[in-house]
C-alpha cells in the first residue's frame, strides 16, 4: 500500500514535469541563497579574524599625538626615541618584545628594476611583535643593529617586483642610494584589513634607517608585544603612566600620545563582521521567504486541476487517507529533491565565491539543515493543506470544481 | 475538454469478454432500493427539499434511464445511489445493506468494489495514458501491476480502443475519451454502472455509439445501468424510464428499447 502510493506519487511528479520543476526551483533558490550568503558571511568574519591575528597577537602600538583622525596623527607632539623603548623594556613587566620602529618611503633598485616601497627601521624584536615569519635567510644580529649595518629583510611583494624567479638572499640591493645586503625574505602575510599590502616592505636595523634614510634619531611608533595570558589593558595603563612621567604630563592634562590595542581593534572588527553576517542572513531569509512564496503559488495554482483529480480518485473508490498520503509523498519527494539540489548548488557557489573573494570556506552544518528543513516544510505544507481540503470535499463537489 | 480532429477514425467493433458478472439468484431481491428517501439542503427557512420521499427499486441487470428537468432531484438521487452523498431521511438499501448507516469509509469501499462511474465531463486524469487511467481503480484495490495491465487492456479492447492504450486524453476525441472513462468504470467488473449524462458533451453520432456500448455492457455483461439523461433519444435505449419532478418520482414506465444501430 505505502509502496504503491510512493510509486503513484513519483509517477505523478514525472507526469507533471513543468509543475514539479517550478516547485523544485523555488526550493532550490531559497535553500542555495541562504546557505551561500551565510557561508560567505562566516568566511568574511573568519578572514577578518585571520588578518587580525596576522597583525600580531596582544600587540600594543604606541604613537605620538592624540588619537583623533585615525592612524598617523602625529601632530606636533614630541616623537619617541630609542630611550623610551628601553625604558618600557626595563620598567614594565609582562612584555615579550619591544620594537621601536620608524618608517620612510623609499625607492629600492635591483639590477634594472626599481620599486617604491616602505623602509621599516626596527630591532629584531619587531619580528616577534609584528608576528613576522621568515621564508628564507635570517633576521639581523644584535651587532648589525648596534652598528647600523646595511642589511635588510625584504617582503614578498618587493621580492616579486625586483627579483622575479631569482633567489634574493645574499644579493645586494640599492636602498635610497646605498647598497644593502638582503639577508632574509619574509613569509607572506597578505593584505591587512585596511587593504594595504603588508608584504610591500623592506625591514632594516633601526639605526641604519635613522642614519642613512631619515637622518633623525627619533622613531614613529613603538610596538610592544604583551606576554600571552597577561592583560594588555593593564600593560597599556602602565605604559601610559610611564610615558606621562617621561613626557612630564601632569594632573588633568591630556596625553600627547596614544596606545592602540590590537585586541580592541579585533573586537571592533569582529563586531562589525558579525553585524554583516546578520545582515546577509536577513537578506537570505527574505530570499528563502520569496522561494517559499513561489512554492506556495505553484502548489495553489495547480489546486483546481488537482481538486478534480482528487474528485475522480475519491469517486472511483480511493479513501481520503490514500489520496492524502499520495499528495504528502509527492510534496516530500519534491521538497527533498529541491533541498538537496539547493545544498549542492550552494556548496559549489560558496566554494567558488569564497575563492574569488579570498576568504576561507567552511561547510556550515547548521544553516544547511535549517534552510533545508524550512523550505521542505513550506513545500510539504502548501502541497498538503490544499489537498487535504479537497479530499474532505464531497467527491461530486470536487469533480465540479472550477 | 479537448477534441481531437474529426478525421480521426474510431475503431469499430465491440469485442466483449464473455464472462457475465450477474449475481446468481439476485433477482429475488432488489439490488438497489430507496424507501421514503428525502434530502434537504440548508437549514431553517433557507432549507431546500431536493428529494421529498422517493421510493424506487432496481433489480440486478436492469437498464434504467433517469430523466427530469433541472432541479427535479434526479442528480441528488443519483449521487445518493452512487454512495457519493448521504440522504437526510429514509433508507437506501444496497443488496439489503442500509447504506445510510455506513461510515464514509465504508461507503468508499462500497464504491470501490461494486460501483462504476461515468461522468458527463469524462474526468480522465490529464497527461495520463488511457491505459493508466483505466488501471486507476484497480490500483486502489491492490491489484498487482501485471494483472492491472491485462485487465486494463481487456477493458480498453471491449470499448473498441485497442491500439489507443498509450494515448493521453488530449490526443483522443471526446467520444474516445468517454470510451476510456467507460473502460475505467467497468475494469473492476462492477455490479452497477452509474452514468451521469454520459453523452452530454458529445455530438449525435458519438452519442449513439456510446449508447450502443452501454447497451452492450448491460446486455452482455449483465451490468445494471443507471443513467441520468435529459435527452429522450438517449433514454430510448433503456428498458425502464424513471422521471423525476419536484423531488418525487413522477413516472416509472417500461420501455421497448429502440433497435441498435449496429
Amino acid at each position: 500500500m505505502l509502496w504503491s502510493t510512493i510509486l503513484l506519487a513519483i509517477r505523478e511528479i514525472r507526469r507533471n514535469l513543468m509543475r514539479s520543476f517550478l516547485t523544485v526551483l523555488g526550493i532550490v533558490i531559497g535553500v542555495s541563497a541562504v546557505i551561500t550568503m551565510v557561508t560567505l558571511g562566516n568566511g568574511a568574519t573568519q578572514a577578518v579574524a585571520d588578518q587580525i591575528s596576522s597583525l600580531g597577537s596582544n600587540l600594543l602600538i604606541l604613537r605620538p599625538g592624540q588619537r583623533v583622525g585615525g592612524p598617523g596623527g602625529g601632530g606636533g607632539a614630541r616623537r619617541f626615541d630609542v630611550r623610551d623603548a628601553e625604558a618600557i623594556r626595563s620598567q614594565i613587566g609582562s612584555i615579550k618584545a619591544v620594537a621601536p620602529t620608524t618608517t620612510s618611503a623609499v625607492t629600492v633598485i635591483y639590477g634594472a628594476k626599481n620599486w617604491s616601497t616602505t623602509a621599516t627601521g626596527t630591532t629584531s624584536d619587531d619580528f616577534v611583535a609584528a608576528n613576522w615569519h621568515l621564508a628564507s635567510g635570517r633576521v639581523f644580529t644584535e651587532a648589525e643593529e648596534k652598528n647600523g649595518k646595511a642589511v635588510c629583510v625584504i617582503g614578498e611583494t618587493v621580492r616579486r617586483e625586483l627579483y622575479g624567479a631569482q633567489a634574493p638572499v645574499g644579493t645586494g640591493m640599492r636602498v635610497k642610494g646605498f647598497s644593502c645586503e638582503v639577508i632574509g625574505l619574509l613569509a607572506s602575510k597578505g593584505q591587512a584589513s585596511g587593504g594595504q599590502d603588508q608584504d610591500d616592505t623592506v625591514i632594516l636595523p633601526l639605526r641604519t634607517v635613522q642614519r642613512r634614510i631619515t637622518g633623525r634619531p627619533t622613531v614613529n611608533t613603538i610596538l610592544i608585544s604583551v606576554k600571552d595570558g597577561a592583560s594588555s589593558t593593564a600593560v597599556a595603563d602602565q605604559i601610559t603612566g610611564l610615558m606621562r612621567e617621561r613626557r612630564k604630563i601632569t594632573g588633568a592634562k591630556e596625553d600627547d600620545f596614544n596606545i592602540l590595542d590590537t585586541k580592541e581593534i579585533a573586537a571592533t572588527l569582529s563586531g562589525t563582521t558579525k553585524t554583516l553576517t546578520l545582515l546577509l542572513g536577513a537578506v537570505a531569509a527574505v530570499s528563502l521567504l520569496v522561494g517559499g512564496i513561489g512554492i506556495m503559488n505553484i502548489m495553489l495554482v495547480s489546486v483546481t486541476e488537482r481538486t478534480r483529480e482528487i474528485g475522480v480518485r475519491l469517486a472511483i473508490g480511493a479513501l481520503e487517507g490514500e489520496v492524502l498520503l499520495q499528495f504528502l509523498i509527492e510534496a516530500i519527494v519534491l521538497a527533498s529533491i529541491g533541498g538537496l539540489v539547493g545544498i549542492a548548488l550552494a556548496t559549489i557557489a560558496s566554494v567558488v565565491l569564497t575563492k574569488v573573494m579570498s576568504v576561507p570556506y567552511a561547510f556550515n552544518v547548521g544553516i544547511n539543515v535549517l534552510s533545508f528543513v524550512f523550505s521542505a516544510a513550506i513545500g510539504v505544507l502548501f502541497g498538503y493543506v490544499p489537498a487535504r481540503r479537497a479530499a474532505r470535499l464531497n467527491p461530486i463537489t470536487a469533480l465540479r470544481h472550477e | 475538454m479537448s477534441a481531437a480532429p474529426a478525421s480521426e477514425a474510431e475503431p469499430p467493433g465491440l469485442a466483449l469478454p464473455p464472462a457475465p458478472i450477474r449475481e446468481p439468484g439476485a433477482a429475488s431481491r432488489p439490488l438497489l432500493e430507496l424507501v421514503g428517501l428525502t434530502k434537504i439542503y440548508g437549514e431553517g427557512t433557507a432549507a431546500v427539499k431536493a428529494l421529498g420521499g422517493v421510493d424506487l427499486s432496481v433489480q440486478a441487470g436492469e437498464f434504467v434511464a433517469v430523466m427530469g428537468p433541472s432541479g427535479s432531484g434526479k442528480s441528488t438521487a443519483m449521487n445518493i445511489l452512487g454512495c457519493l452523498d448521504t440522504p437526510s431521511g429514509g433508507a437506501y438499501l444496497f443488496r439489503g445493506v442500509h447504506v445510510e448507516k455506513l461510515t464514509g469509509k465504508q461507503r468508499t469501499l462500497l464504491r470501490r468494489h461494486f460501483l462504476g462511474f461515468v461522468f458527463q465531463g469524462f474526468n480522465l486524469l490529464a497527461r495520463t495514458s488511457a491505459e493508466e487511467n483505466v488501471e486507476l481503480p484497480l490500483l486502489y484495490r491492490g491489484v498487482s501491476t501485471a494483472e492491472r495491465r491485462t485487465a486494463a487492456r481487456i477493458a480498453l479492447d471491449s470499448v473498441g480502443l485497442k491500439g489507443w492504450e498509450g494515448h493521453t486524453p488530449a490526443q483522443l476525441s471526446g467520444g474516445q475519451q468517454q470510451r476510456v472513462a467507460i473502460a475505467r468504470a467497468i475494469v473492476t467488473k462492477p455490479s452497477v454502472l452509474l452514468a451521469d449524462e454520459p453523452t452530454g458533451n458529445l455530438d449525435t453520432q458519438r452519442s449513439h455509439e456510446i449508447m450502443d456500448l452501454i447497451t452492450a455492457l448491460n446486455r452482455d455483461l449483465g451490468i445494471t445501468i443507471l443513467m441520468v439523461t435529459h435527452e429522450a433519444d438517449m433514454a430510448a435505449y433503456a428498458r425502464r424510464i424513471v422521471s423525476f419532478r419536484d423531488g418525487l418520482v413522477e413516472s416509472d414506465v417500461e420501455n421497448q428499447p429502440r433497435e441498435e444501430a449496429g
